[in-house]
């Protein structure tokens, strides 16, 4: 075997793709499902704590503010391995997937909640008394003229922060849940060949490239709002 | 109408003792105002007539935009009293979204909402404060917007507006609400000098139109032809106060003098 | 409520596990010592690369950088890991985790230093270029200062990530932070040792965290 031979069946041997292609794409499904819903419940729940602490309610604000750091601070892995090995012992029992998607939707609210927290400090004082002196009152004002605000100003780190968080769903590869990564570990180790994995990289990419270009075209459609 | 918590809030040495016939629209009784050590509003008493234009002069930190926004209570009092046809604006208990909608204000930022067109801005309040229908909030920001002759930009957004536009915008927004009163805190001064007379041709207008009007302001020609009355503010306190011609033409006070010779560079 | 106290903030196993997890805690830094520079060396290239006047330079630059952050780090450590040993290239996990992790920090920091070069206007080298310094050092001494200040949040943040991303070298079985915590997990049958870890990685990130919130802030007013 050549060389460029002996690459091509390594990475790119056709009767393993074939054989492990419809494992991935399950694979594929599972991490949809769960991109799209930490997506949708941490952006919400991060959105809903950012309004919450902006009621500067002292003690409702601490304890977000605690949450966001620990959330923000800790390794995801190291959140997982703790709920996913440690509740159970305590007598709660959580399917990996389960846990998967809470991490992750926390974490993901943690941020979006210091981002959009960010947003909403932004929006210039004169907005919120201009809503007050028209007789909005303080939850209309937040609702119908700072927050629309502070979200445009919050999507380009809103977009990148969502695609980094959903991509840690390969994380779930080291407690069991069967995304495209597990998929392909597992089918690597069975055929004793790097196909799997290389069809696992390009999954990815496929998935995820297009959210980056758009995070591309986002920033430089939103720069100017930073001069 | 008569809110039973007038009597215990109303100072009854205010002026609101004044016969009904003749209650003015607004009412400030010995408004004070500190921030921290620095006293901006020392004993503040103030009436303006209905369809009065009350001009406010004075130096920067004479407390004047102060007093203005202690009105709607964007800034709040640290006592006093002040009221709107009668009914308190200070004091416990007012509800203050309601008295809002009463008291139309224009900032010197125009602060309209970026993000809405200009239609939008004025139908918010409208819609979402006053619970009127779709329809029937566009058509009254339609009118709005005609009357400060910017019907034709309805659904442009703020930044496709010049400055003079936006604080058109920003006074139609005022407006719709069908005020009893409108508070003008330095309207023309973020202004390109070429923007200013719209915006005060529109403020004519109003005036003409019989509207009650506190303005904050630096445009001493306007003040000269459209005041009924100009008042001088200095260091928290009103100095003095009379017509136009006389403020002008023969001010009593030194500080009053010294002001205008400042500002008029005469 | 014991259970879970027993279960998580058991300070006996704790204290037992206190020596393995803090042997794991120097292999993290050491981690860190060699991928953060690594990243950043590597960042700052393909940012020059990717602002390039030339399309055959910027192009592929701006496709690398893409291909990077779309792929998740664990994926393309694994696939470094798992992989090139099928090519016959054998590689120990410490080489595979500072060869993953060049790739997907370099795509990172390089995104935000192109954002700060851009931030600086054409005006400071051209300024810089006219006393006679030359592009390099236009570069060291005007415009990269001004990039990495105006920058610097991002810098920060992207820094507390990297952190925490070496924990993914312990599904590579280098004896990290988390690996260490783990096997003492495994080994006890109880939680509390990754929590020791979670509280190191706390007493190292909750500041780093804090202070990218003050910057947020300071940029916001």
């Amino acid at each position: 075997m050549t060389p460029l031979e002996r690459f091509l069946d390594t990475f790119f041997n056709a009767a393993v793709l074939a054989k492990y292609a419809p494992a991935i794409l399950q694979g594929v499904w599972v991490t949809v499902e769960l991109s799209v819903l930490i997506v949708l419940s941490g952006i919400a729940l991060g959105g809903l704590l950012a309004c919450v602490r902006a009621y500067r309610v002292r003690l409702l604000s601490f304890g977000i503010v605690i949450f966001a750091d620990i959330f923000r601070a800790l390794p995801p892995l190291v959140l997982i391995l703790i709920v996913y090995f440690g509740l159970p012992n305590a007598g709660i029992f959580l399917s990996s997937f389960v846990v998967l998607y809470a991490i992750l939707t926390l974490i993901l609210a943690a941020f979006a909640e210091e981002i959009l927290w960010a947003g909403i400090t932004s929006v210039a004082k004169g907005q919120w008394e201009a809503a007050r002196s028209t007789g909005l009152g303080f939850t209309q004002a937040l609702l119908w003229v700072v927050l629309p605000q502070a979200v445009r100003l919050a999507i380009p780190p809103l977009t990148n922060r969502a695609i980094a968080i959903t991509k840690m769903t390969a994380l779930g590869t080291v407690i069991g849940v069967p995304d495209i990564l597990n998929q392909a570990t597992t089918a690597q180790s069975f055929s004793g060949n790097a196909s799997p994995l290389m069809l696992a990289a390009v999954a990815y990419v496929l998935l995820f490239m297009p959210f980056v270009v758009l995070s591309r075209w986002l920033e430089s459609r939103f720069a100017w709002r930073k001069v | 109408m008569i809110d039973p918590r007038a009597a215990r809030t109303a100072d009854p040495t205010a002026p609101a003792a004044a016969p009904a016939a003749g209650r003015p629209a607004l009412e400030i009784a010995a408004l004070h105002k500190s921030f921290g050590a620095t006293t901006v509003l020392s004993g503040i008493d103030l009436a303006v007539a209905p369809s009065e234009l009350v001009f406010v002069l004075g130096p920067s930190g004479s407390g004047k935009s102060t007093m203005l926004r202690c009105c709607n209570r964007l800034e709040e009092p640290d006592s006093g009293t002040i009221l709107l046809k009668g009914t308190p604006v200070t004091g416990a208990g007012v509800n203050l979204n309601q008295i809002r909608q009463r008291i139309g204000m224009v900032f010197q930022a125009f602060n309209l909402y970026p993000h809405l067109t200009a239609l939008k801005n004025v139908t918010l309040a409208l819609r979402k404060v006053r619970g009127l229908s779709r329809a029937e909030a566009e058509a009254r920001a339609v009118e709005a917007l005609t009357q400060v002759g910017l019907a034709d930009k309805a659904g442009n957004h703020p930044a496709a507006l010049s400055g003079g536009q936006q604080q058109r915008v920003a006074i139609a927004r005022a407006l719709a609400l069908e005020p009893e009163v409108m508070l003008f805190d330095e309207p023309t001064s973020a202004l390109d000098p070429e923007l200013v007379g719209d915006v005060l041709a529109v403020m004519r207008d109003m005036k003409s139109a019989g509207m009650t009007m506190l303005v904050v302001s630096h445009e001493m020609k306007f003040a000269q032809e459209a005041a009924d009355r100009v008042i001088f503010m200095d260091g928290g306190s009103i100095v003095e106060q009379g017509p136009p011609e006389r403020i002008f033409g023969a001010p009593e006070h030194e500080r009053t003098r010294a002001f205008l010779s400042r500002v008029t560079g005469g | 409520m014991e259970k879970f106290a027993e279960q998580f903030l058991n300070l006996e196993i704790m204290a037992a596990a206190w020596p393995t997890v803090v042997q794991g805690l120097w292999v993290t830094l050491l981690i860190c010592l060699v991928v953060i520079p690594m990243g950043m060396a590597g960042g700052l290239l393909a940012a020059l690369a990717s602002l390039s006047p030339r399309r055959a330079v910027r192009w592929p630059m701006i496709a690398f950088v893409d291909f990077f952050r779309a792929i998740p780090p664990l994926v393309l450590l694994i696939f470094v890991y798992a992989g090139l040993p099928f090519a016959g290239l054998d590689i120990s996990p410490f080489t595979a985790v500072a060869v993953a992790f060049f790739l997907n920090n370099s795509a990172y920091y390089g995104e935000i230093f192109r954002a700060g070069l851009l931030s600086v206007g054409t005006g400071q080298a051209e300024a810089a270029r006219s006393t006679g310094l030359t592009a390099g050092q236009s570069l060291a001494h005007v415009v990269l200062p001004q990039a990495v200040r105006n920058v610097l949040p991002d810098l920060i943040s992207n820094t507390v990530e990297v952190v925490k991303l070496t924990s993914l070298a312990s599904v590579v079985s280098l004896g990290e932070m988390l690996h260490q915590a783990d096997l003492a997990r495994s080994v006890t049958y109880n939680a509390s040792p990754i929590v020791l870890a979670a509280g190191i990685y706390l007493a190292i990130l909750w500041p780093c965290v804090r202070l990218i919130s003050r910057f947020e802030r300071r940029m916001a007013t």
